[in-house]
């Protein structure tokens, strides 16, 4: 409520953007982009190797891009759009007023950007970021390994030391997209000696260097999104290392907090047909338009309630960063609980299509979409760090709990 | 409009804290609730709470008010919520006030919005008939009469009812039970021939009371709003009570929270700090998070209300019905985390559970709530 000259200025620009941007949209976003993603190739992940799914994604992406839309808070020299953090949130309630699904999907914009800005020299920025911005490189993670899950700082992938090189030995786990992905952020121990956690540095290489070999892992789901990711003695320029030699643990963590919130995104899709109307396709209506099955009607208006609060919840998270006020563990926070709720939405969708959501192969199931998301949900509380891990990292440092 | 306080509304927090903690603790509750205070609430207090402006936060400047939005209104409330402190706040300057602000008419306004801002008049709207909170079930009856209305019925859970200068009943005028048409709200003089209070003395020690109208005489100048189309006017002065409670309801559950999570902190079993423990550290950062998420929906409807009361419903269903299960969560862990001591009348903790419990059923709890979004959605 302030009447300060220069905060009715802000607003009025603001509003003049808002008008700008919807009408942007509206003349520019393809109707078939106004709608979620069906399935993952109508998906846009950018890459070397990619190929559009449909000529309005092209469309879609390429608009975008030539806005620096695809990563509308970065700094426009690194192919960022340049918005103010007010700005950027009218663009995101605008594109989800229309229903705009986002025009490129990357680890690069979500994870590996953040944290390159904030830790990365400036000849890094201004190699990788355009070319994430642009989608021209498709970046994978390099975390988990087959003994360092939840324990992630216990990782044994070394780098060892030869003039200006690394030489990379060692393994990784649950790489997504690994067999898509053209460069890989990683996670190698530059120290054996040093302390777990102070002997790990954070360093980027190409996926076609000589050594790096991938193999996908069938899942419950009967997809590989994930693969192993084996390294023989490939050959990283020491001047790959992102931040601090030994200092990686730091870089790791703040992209895990970016991480975090994207996963945690997946509980809240406000996008698409309410879960009650779509579950009143298979279980059918009474006369008063309620879902024919009270129990489930329950449940679906329960779910509702806590994905609308989470959702205010995000916003709020975002806020608060902007106004310097977040917590920097609330990311686990929002990964704890997006994560679950997820769960439950795909719960519900499972119970709710009944017979029907069971069809594993068929054109009606669309391949069968729906059982195979909801056991690609179950990994939702795992992947990222568990949801055991998330509540002890807010018991011991939100609550400062004793001895967690 | 982004999701934190602004800097005038974060002072404004501060010294309602400020105000509230040393003059109002928990203990101020105890007193008054031992002594079986007949007021329920401190007059003096009530009238510094006027001073600072409290009392007229909603009421247009016009009126002698500050002229302030809910977002404001909610932060009162939730440090009203930290001390449990009885207050004629929600009754008289958040429900009444905007009663009298949205349906009434020049004269109305001029003759009660300076007097509630100035603290002198206390009124509260009548609305619950049967044990669950359901407006359109009303059935208490408005006949018309000569150039007036005859009124008869009863209303319970009539919030400050014992203690206020003036009614706002909600009464049909047409139809029957159940329909939205036929709705009116009537302004009463507590003191009019043929009302009957009985003030009830309820769980959480905060006042409250049954009122029972037989054939009382109210004049047509007692309308409040329109004849028969008083469900809108209903709806919005509900929604904004519904925010309001719901803001108490954050601020008593984070206050229970942190109370509990201090004695996780003291108390020592098993040679260790029972916070050591892996079973109530996951509990209560389940709790943390449910709190945080309650409080943003909050936020986001009490901005919804600021922005159009009309268009408010569906967020403030999510807020009410997610602080609902909230208080009651964190009300529930704090009594067992706190163990035997949590069980005893001289820990305050029980205090919370009390009144946790009236919040959730006034103007509706979670299960209400939930079923309105329900409906919203069309499934």
């Amino acid at each position: 409520m302030t009447d300060s000259k220069t905060a009715d200025t802000e607003t009025a620009d603001l509003e003049t953007f808002r008008e700008q941007t919807r009408a942007w949209l509206e003349a520019n976003c393809p109707p078939e982009m106004r709608k979620p993603a069906t399935c993952d190739a109508d998906v846009f992940w950018g890459g070397r190797n990619t190929k559009f799914a449909s000529e309005p994604q092209r469309v879609w992406f390429e608009r975008m891009r030539d806005k620096g839309w695809t990563v509308p808070d970065w700094p426009k020299e690194y192919g960022g759009g340049g918005l103010s953090a007010a700005e950027h949130k009218v663009l995101r309630a605008e594109m989800a007023k229309i229903g705009a699904r986002p025009p490129l999907s990357s680890f690069g914009i979500w994870m590996l950007g953040p944290a390159l800005l904030k830790y990365g020299n400036e000849a890094q920025k201004k190699e990788h970021l355009p070319k994430i911005a642009a989608g021209l490189i498709r970046w994978c993670q390099g975390y988990s390994e087959p003994n360092a899950g939840s324990d992630l700082a216990s990782l044994q992938t070394r780098a060892e030391s030869d003039g200006d090189d690394y030489v990379i030995t060692g393994s990784k786990i649950w790489t997504s997209y690994a067999n898509y992905a053209d460069w890989i952020f990683c996670l190698v121990r530059t120290d054996a000696a040093a302390k777990k956690h102070d002997g790990i540095s954070f360093i980027l290489f190409d996926m076609t260097s000589k050594g790096v070999t991938t193999k996908p892992i069938l899942l419950i789901s009967g997809y590989s999104p994930f693969c192993e990711t084996f390294f023989d003695g490939v050959r990283v320029p020491k001047s790959h290392v992102v931040g601090t030699v030994n200092r990686g643990w730091d870089v790791a963590k703040y992209l895990l907090q970016h991480e975090r919130a994207m996963i945690s995104g997946m509980g809240e899709r406000g996008v698409g047909r309410p879960l009650g109307q779509v579950a009143a396709d298979s279980v059918g209506a009474d006369a008063q338009g309620r879902l024919d099955d009270s129990m489930l009607r329950g449940k679906i208006a329960s779910f509702d309630v806590d994905e609308a609060a989470l959702a205010a919840c995000a916003e709020r998270a975002v806020d608060l960063a902007k106004a310097g006020q977040a917590h920097p563990a609330f990311s686990s926070a929002m990964k704890y609980y997006g994560t679950e709720l997820n769960k439950r939405r795909y719960e519900i969708l499972m119970s709710a299509g009944g017979v029907d959501a069971l069809e594993w192969e068929s054109e009606r199931s669309r391949q069968g979409a729906r059982p195979r998301a909801w056991l690609r949900t179950k990994a939702n509380s795992i992947e990222g760090g568990t949801t055991e891990v998330m509540l002890g990292i807010v018991a011991k440092r939100i609550l400062d709990l004793p001895g967690a | 409009m982004a999701l934190v306080l602004t800097e005038e509304q974060s002072m404004l927090r501060d010294s309602a804290r400020g105000l509230i903690s040393d003059k109002a603790p928990v203990s101020h509750l105890r007193q008054l609730r031992d002594a079986k205070d007949p007021t329920g609430f401190s007059k003096e207090f009530w009238h510094s709470f006027a001073e600072m402006g409290f009392a007229g936060l909603l009421v247009p400047e016009e009126f002698g008010g500050s002229g302030l939005g809910f977002v404001e209104a909610g932060i009162i409330m939730e440090e009203i919520g930290r001390t449990l402190m009885p207050s004629p706040f929600f009754a008289t300057s958040v429900v009444a006030a905007s009663a009298l602000t949205r349906g009434g008419n020049a004269a109305q306004k001029s003759e009660y919005l300076p007097k509630i801002s100035n603290g002198s008049l206390l009124a509260t709207l009548a609305i619950d008939e049967g044990a669950k909170h359901r407006p359109l079930q009303t059935s208490l009856q408005a006949v018309r009469a000569g150039n007036g209305f005859k009124l008869s019925g009863a209303k319970a859970l009539v919030v400050d009812g014992h203690v206020a200068d003036l009614f706002i009943v909600a009464a049909r005028t047409a139809g029957s039970a159940g329909e939205r048409d036929g709705l009116t709200l009537f302004l009463v003089n507590p003191k009019a021939k043929g009302v009957a209070i009985e003030r009830t003395i309820m769980v959480d020690a905060h006042n409250a009371a049954r009122i029972e109208l037989a054939n009382v005489e109210v004049n047509a100048d007692s309308v409040l709003g329109e004849v028969d189309q008083g469900a809108a006017l209903l709806d919005g002065v509900l929604d904004i009570g519904r925010g309001a409670v719901a803001s108490e309801m954050v601020g008593l559950s984070e206050e229970v929270f942190n109370r509990t999570i201090e004695y996780l902190k003291s108390r020592k079993q098993f040679g260790k700090l029972i916070g050591e423990f892996q079973a109530l550290q996951h509990r209560a950062a389940e709790l943390y998070v449910d709190i945080e998420i309650t409080r943003a929906a909050v936020m986001k409807a009490l901005q919804a209300l600021d922005g159009d009361v009309a268009k408010a419903a569906s967020a403030v269903a999510v807020a009410k019905a997610r602080a609902g299960t909230t208080a009651t969560r964190a009300v529930q862990e704090g009594v067992q985390m706190h163990g035997g001591m949590g069980m005893t009348d001289q820990f305050d903790i029980g205090f919370f559970m009390k009144r946790a419990r009236v919040c959730e059923e006034l103007f509706g709890d979670a299960n209400y709530h939930t079923e309105q979004l329900a409906r919203a959605r069309g499934y």
